[in-house]
């Protein structure tokens, strides 16, 4: 039924399409790939250089990664091994709270019959319309108040109070499940809970790799949070330590420092390349209706 | 009995949603309020907020920097919106053409909305730079001498390299539109081929009417990030210290130096109240003007 059915191009808008697409994935693949370049020069080579992406001599590659990497990540001023630990540690609780908050919220929306849940749900849905800089200011204080500054809670615990897109896509998610199944576990005597524990969750997957994968890409990506709520630098994210690393005294070299901002995308490419079906159907929600 | 079980289906309902509300309750509308008082006081943060009735509201209008930081990103949203848009949906129209290897050139595309921003503000630092960058390095090779960019002191220059920066992780959206495209209806283009359209006529006449909404939704997520934009400009300013950095200042820039830098939480609070009062009316503007210009299907 679909654009199977489309008129294939003629030779030469084949021969159009593909060269404008040949130039324009090159344009919006050079600055990555300058970036690795880059990492793998010795320090005049990557400033003076030139626009070839191989370091002169080309053989000495090598021997600059196995110089280069280590000297960023052993940097004695600019910590990054405790950086990434303290980004996992945020990752993983802020993940598992806003996958699991999350999916009960939803469910609430998707299966229960309550008084204002219409309302309540357009609430939701109308959060998402509001910018995060908007509350940052207030909600130091808030977090202040809590004794929260200088710990790393306001960038997780809110996470375990549920986010509103993602409670949107599994609530669309859990619609989606026929009811019958559940009515049927109703009837055996199942809970709501034994409900959305041995039913929902199972069957939603998809969609909570979706809201796991998004969120984690989100915590990795924020710059704007831990630049407010962190003030120890030992408690700085990879992001935060990133631009730490750029600012300290004395111009980092161009090397080290594209080297420190390819180690910190590996990461994220390697979950792309993995994980590359659930990122597009996270990113249509069509593509979650299976 | 009845009304029973429905108290209790009523009361569960609210019980599987209370994480949201709690949450929305803590980090959402107590801020809100909190920031919508200290809108009208001095509250330099060491000391207790003080009343000063509109004050911060009418500080606005002369403040110099206010207006420069608005105007910068008032000017960012209205070019960057139409730019990433009518970039986004060309690249999906050509990705959806069905050539060989559109996967591969789609991943492109999308690759550099995987970058995090701080590694990207990095990278544009490094490609934009004055003497050495990528990108002033291959214009000379051409005989062009390169701007600036950030560090231009002509404001042109500094936009069009923000500008630049963001038309590049345009892939997010892309790769929505060729997935709404691939839902079009084929039936529609083989009416087209009998009424004898070419392949732009059809992308213009059939392809965009047809994915409107989501074309709404993705101008309507564009806008409000364009008017929160922070990160990548921080970090260019943060970077080159002195001279030409005030073109950096966009608005969320300048509301976080007044909260965080400057200790002006009650300004920095009025001009949050601002920012969202602008984001609703320009979400609002939006829905209105594309009334006669979105198709619902079957609506």
């Amino acid at each position: 039924m679909k654009s199977e059915q489309r008129k294939p191009l003629s030779l030469s808008g084949t021969i159009l399409v593909t060269v404008s697409l040949v130039v324009i994935a090159a344009m919006f693949l050079t600055p990555v790939v300058w970036m690795a370049c880059t990492s793998m020069k010795s320090p005049t080579d990557a400033a003076q250089g030139g626009i070839s992406p191989l370091p002169n001599p080309a053989s000495a590659a090598l021997e600059n990664i196995v110089h280069n990497y280590p000297e960023v990540w052993n940097d004695p001023s600019i910590t990054f091994p405790i950086y990434l630990r303290n980004t996992l540690i945020i990752a993983v609780l802020s993940v598992t709270g806003m996958v699991l908050s999350s999916a009960v919220v939803a469910y609430g929306f998707a299966r229960l019959n309550f008084k204002g849940r219409g309302p309540m749900f357009v609430v939701v849905l109308a959060t998402m319309m509001i910018p995060f800089p908007v509350v940052m200011a207030p909600l130091y204080l808030v977090f202040r108040e809590l004794g929260w500054i200088g710990t790393l809670r306001p960038l997780w615990v809110p996470a375990w109070f549920g986010g509103a897109f993602n409670i949107f896509l599994l609530r669309q998610f859990f619609m989606g499940i026929p009811k019958e199944l559940d009515e049927a576990a109703r009837i055996d005597g199942c809970s709501h809970f034994g409900v959305f524990w041995r039913i929902i969750l199972p069957l939603s997957k998809p969609a909570l790799a979706v809201v796991a994968l998004f969120h984690f890409m989100y915590v990795w990506n924020d710059f704007l949070g831990p630049l407010i709520f962190l003030t120890h630098r030992d408690d700085f994210t990879l992001a935060l330590g990133l631009q730490l690393y750029q600012s300290k005294a004395g111009n980092t070299p161009w090397n080290l420092l594209m080297a420190a901002s390819t180690m910190v995308t590996i990461p994220v490419l390697v979950l792309y390349v993995l994980a590359q079906r659930t990122f597009v159907q996270g990113m249509s929600a069509d593509g979650l209706k299976e | 009995m009845r009304s029973h079980a429905m108290l209790r289906e009523n009361a569960m309902g609210w019980l599987w949603i209370s994480p949201w509300i709690v949450g929305f309750l803590a980090f959402l509308l107590v801020p809100m309020v909190l920031s919508f008082y200290y809108s009208f006081t001095d509250y330099p943060l060491m000391e207790p907020p003080l009343w000063v009735g509109m004050g911060n509201y009418l500080r606005m209008f002369g403040d110099d920097k206010f207006i420069s930081s608005a105007g910068r990103t008032l000017v960012y949203a209205a070019l960057a919106v139409p730019l990433s848009t009518v970039v986004a949906l060309v690249i999906a129209g050509l990705l959806s053409t069905r050539v060989r290897l559109a996967g591969i050139y789609q991943a492109a595309v999308f690759i550099p909305t995987l970058v995090p921003m701080a590694a990207s503000g990095m990278v544009w630092l490094w490609l934009f730079n004055a003497q050495y960058g990528f990108i002033n390095l291959l214009l000379a090779k051409v005989g062009i001498q390169g701007p600036g960019w950030f560090t231009d002191a002509r404001p042109a220059w500094s936009m069009a390299s923000i500008l630049i920066v963001g038309l590049w992780g345009v892939g997010q959206a892309v790769v929505v539109y060729v997935a709404a495209m691939h839902e079009v209806p084929g039936s529609l283009y083989e009416a087209a081929d009998l009424d004898g359209m070419g392949p732009v006529r059809k992308f213009l006449n059939v392809t965009l009417p047809m994915i409107s909404p989501v074309i709404l939704l993705n101008v309507v997520t564009l806008l409000i990030g364009a008017v929160q934009l922070f990160t990548v400009p921080f970090i260019v300013r943060a970077a080159t210290p002195g001279g030409q950095t005030s073109t950096m200042t966009f608005y969320s820039v300048y509301m976080f130096d007044n909260a965080f830098v400057y200790g002006q939480m009650g300004y920095a609070c009025a001009m949050a109240w601002v920012q969202l009062v602008v984001v609703l009316i320009l979400t609002g503007l939006t829905f209105l003007a594309s009334k006669k210009l979105v198709h619902y299907r079957g609506a």
